[in-house]
């Protein structure tokens, strides 16, 4: 590394550090805030008081939120979502790259299913003919309308793909000699030499799926069913648009969901995410960088 | 014994099992293959309904056929112009900043040698990637309000409350800002990979030669990166109509609609509020006609520009 030598150098970096630095905390202020609000009591936090530390220190709103049975049904909701589409999304990405990271050698119609998934990657029928497939088919109010629609992520298949292309070959032909076949070759050899990035395509799914809001939005009618994040759009943002509610329904509905107390499920809600998050940068980092580099 | 000699023995000793390998491979992918075509390919089909005046009771086979009609009454519209360039506003806004803050920041990051404080920094900017427009648009929303955080601090300075969201002078603002602040950081990772590349001999040499860190970053740093700049900035050229459905619909209320209502968010409302769903559909298929040449010439560029293949 080339060290600092005249004073110019010296502002620039500490110019530098100092940006990066803002960023950093400006990235963080808003979840700090939320924080905040949430541990704050409630006239505090209605009345703005509240910026990145709790004013009257109370857990009242997380007392509420265990209380709260639709809160917790949402949450449980989204859990099976999680556990029914991860290892879907996972196998199908599997079973798919696994004969696409072959070459058109060693797979003649290799591209034309290539060429397949990346169609389907980067066109739709758009939104009213999907719902209508999903009346058709029957899957409204069920949890299949929130998985199949998107069972093989397109995106992730590739990144998997690239990453199979780049383990050595010598392997398979050994495994080959010994009369191994395609699928033994896949499950013994390509699966367990590739789980870090397997592991990135899980992490994908994993955030892809606990964050998906709209589909249920618009697929499933029964509030029973509905996972957390379409709840709390429900609860935060469709209060904001409607104002169809009397004064007194208003009243009411604030007084169950003041400001600290949708703080507080706001913050439940991504708390998955932040505790998965750490562990998962680097994978997250691995397969951006990845998935950017074609092969 | 040599890989193409081995080839040749596999090949002459098993004719019959390369075929069935084939076959096999074809297994794998058929399951995958018809979700995707069930999902995807079928839901394409569904666009004719823009050239009907669809009832559900009737489906497609039974519905009337009225030609362009829908696309005609489209045009007559009045907030399909106001739409088109709210969308065309925002969208290229968000991708010119979008693009410029990321490099702006991958190039400052660089300059960082602390090893611990850049994992910190990379650990804090690339976490607002990952969460979702209703949390964050519930978040933005309540710090925007008039009682929220970002008037207190506009209140001790001695400023005047802003009602953020009920403005169609700020609305468009906002939206921009938020939509680079949660993607600033993730969209730096390329540029950052692109870095991570650069050869230290180069720094040495142009430091010998009487060049500042400021010319180094330029000359040097710079150079290494706007491969990566241009193929990033082309193949955006394919989301010029997509202009952020989770954010704005997460975000707007009508009395900002005339600054920040979207195609996709007008789409939504004709279609499943209004349930016009012919209506609907021909402003989604306008819209995907009009990315598909834009996705095929942006492709087409950065073929030509970066030597970039799709696979």
């Amino acid at each position: 590394m080339v060290h600092s030598r005249n004073k110019g150098d010296r502002i620039l970096k500490a110019v530098c550090y100092g940006f990066v630095v803002l960023g950093a905390v400006l990235c963080l202020l808003p979840i700090i805030h939320t924080l905040a609000l949430s541990f704050s009591d409630k006239a505090s936090a209605t009345a703005g008081k509240v910026s990145f530390w709790p004013v009257n220190f109370t857990l009242a709103s997380y007392k509420a939120i265990l209380n709260d049975a639709q809160f917790g049904t949402a949450f449980r909701n989204s859990v099976i979502r999680v556990l029914v589409g991860v290892p879907i999304n996972v196998l199908f990405c599997i079973v798919m790259a696994y004969p696409l990271s072959k070459t058109t050698r060693q797979f003649p119609k290799r591209n034309r299913y290539m060429w397949f998934l990346v169609f389907t990657m980067l066109f739709s029928g758009g939104m009213i003919p999907s719902y209508l497939l999903v009346s058709k088919l029957n899957l409204m109010n069920t949890i299949w309308a929130l998985i199949l629609p998107g069972a093989v992520p397109v995106y992730n298949v590739i990144l998997l793909m690239n990453y199979f292309k780049g383990l050595p070959q010598e392997l398979e032909e050994a495994a080959r000699i010994d009369g191994a076949g395609p699928m033994a070759i896949m499950w013994k050899i390509y699966v367990p030499l590739a789980l870090p990035c397997i592991a990135t395509v899980a992490l994908f799914s994993f955030v892809a799926h606990w964050n998906a809001w709209f589909d249920a939005a618009i697929y499933i009618g029964d509030q029973s069913k509905i996972p957390l994040q379409t709840y709390i759009q429900q609860l935060v943002v469709d209060m904001n648009v409607s104002s169809s509610l009397s004064f007194e329904e208003q009243m009411q509905l604030a007084e169950v969901s003041g400001k600290a107390f949708n703080a507080a499920k706001v913050f439940v809600t991504m708390l998955p995410l932040l505790v998965v998050y750490p562990f998962a940068q680097k994978h997250f980092v691995k397969g951006i960088v990845m998935g950017s580099v074609k092969g | 014994m040599s890989g193409k000699e081995k080839r040749n023995l596999r090949r002459t000793a098993g004719g019959k099992k390369g075929l069935s390998e084939n076959v096999q491979y074809h297994a794998l992918l058929l399951p995958g293959v018809f979700m995707l075509f069930v999902f995807s390919i079928i839901p394409m089909f569904g666009v004719l309904i823009a050239f009907q005046d669809y009832v559900p009771a009737k489906g497609i086979l039974g519905s009337t056929w009225v030609g362009l009609r829908n696309f005609r009454l489209l045009f007559l519209l009045p907030d399909s112009m106001e739409v088109l360039k709210n969308t065309l506003v925002l969208a290229v806004a968000k991708m010119i900043l979008g693009t410029i803050v990321p490099v702006l920041f991958a190039l400052m990051l660089n300059e960082v040698t602390h090893k611990r404080m850049k994992k910190l920094i990379q650990t804090s900017v690339y976490l607002p990637y990952f969460l979702s427009w209703v949390l964050l648009g519930s978040i933005f929303l309540s710090m925007l309000e008039l009682d929220g955080v970002v008037n207190y601090f506009i209140r001790l300075f001695g400023g005047e409350p802003v009602m953020f969201m009920a403005s169609n002078q700020w609305a468009p603002v906002i939206m921009v800002v938020t939509d680079v602040w949660k993607n600033f950081g993730y969209g730096s990772i390329i540029y950052l990979a692109a870095l991570s590349g650069v050869d230290e001999n180069l720094y040495e040499a142009a430091a010998l030669d009487g060049a500042d860190r400021l010319r180094q970053i330029r000359h040097v740093t710079l150079p290494q990166i706007a491969p990566t700049i241009i193929l990033v900035s082309t193949l955006n050229l394919g989301n010029v109509l997509n202009a952020g459905f989770d954010q704005i619909y997460n975000m707007y209320n009508q009395l900002i609609y005339q600054s920040v209502d979207i195609i996709d968010t007008f789409v939504y409302r004709i279609g499943l509020v209004d349930l016009n769903f012919s209506l609907s559909t021909a402003v989604g298929l306008l819209k995907s006609l009009v990315s598909f040449v834009l996705i095929v010439v942006s492709y087409r560029l950065a073929r030509r520009f970066t030597g970039y293949r799709i696979f």
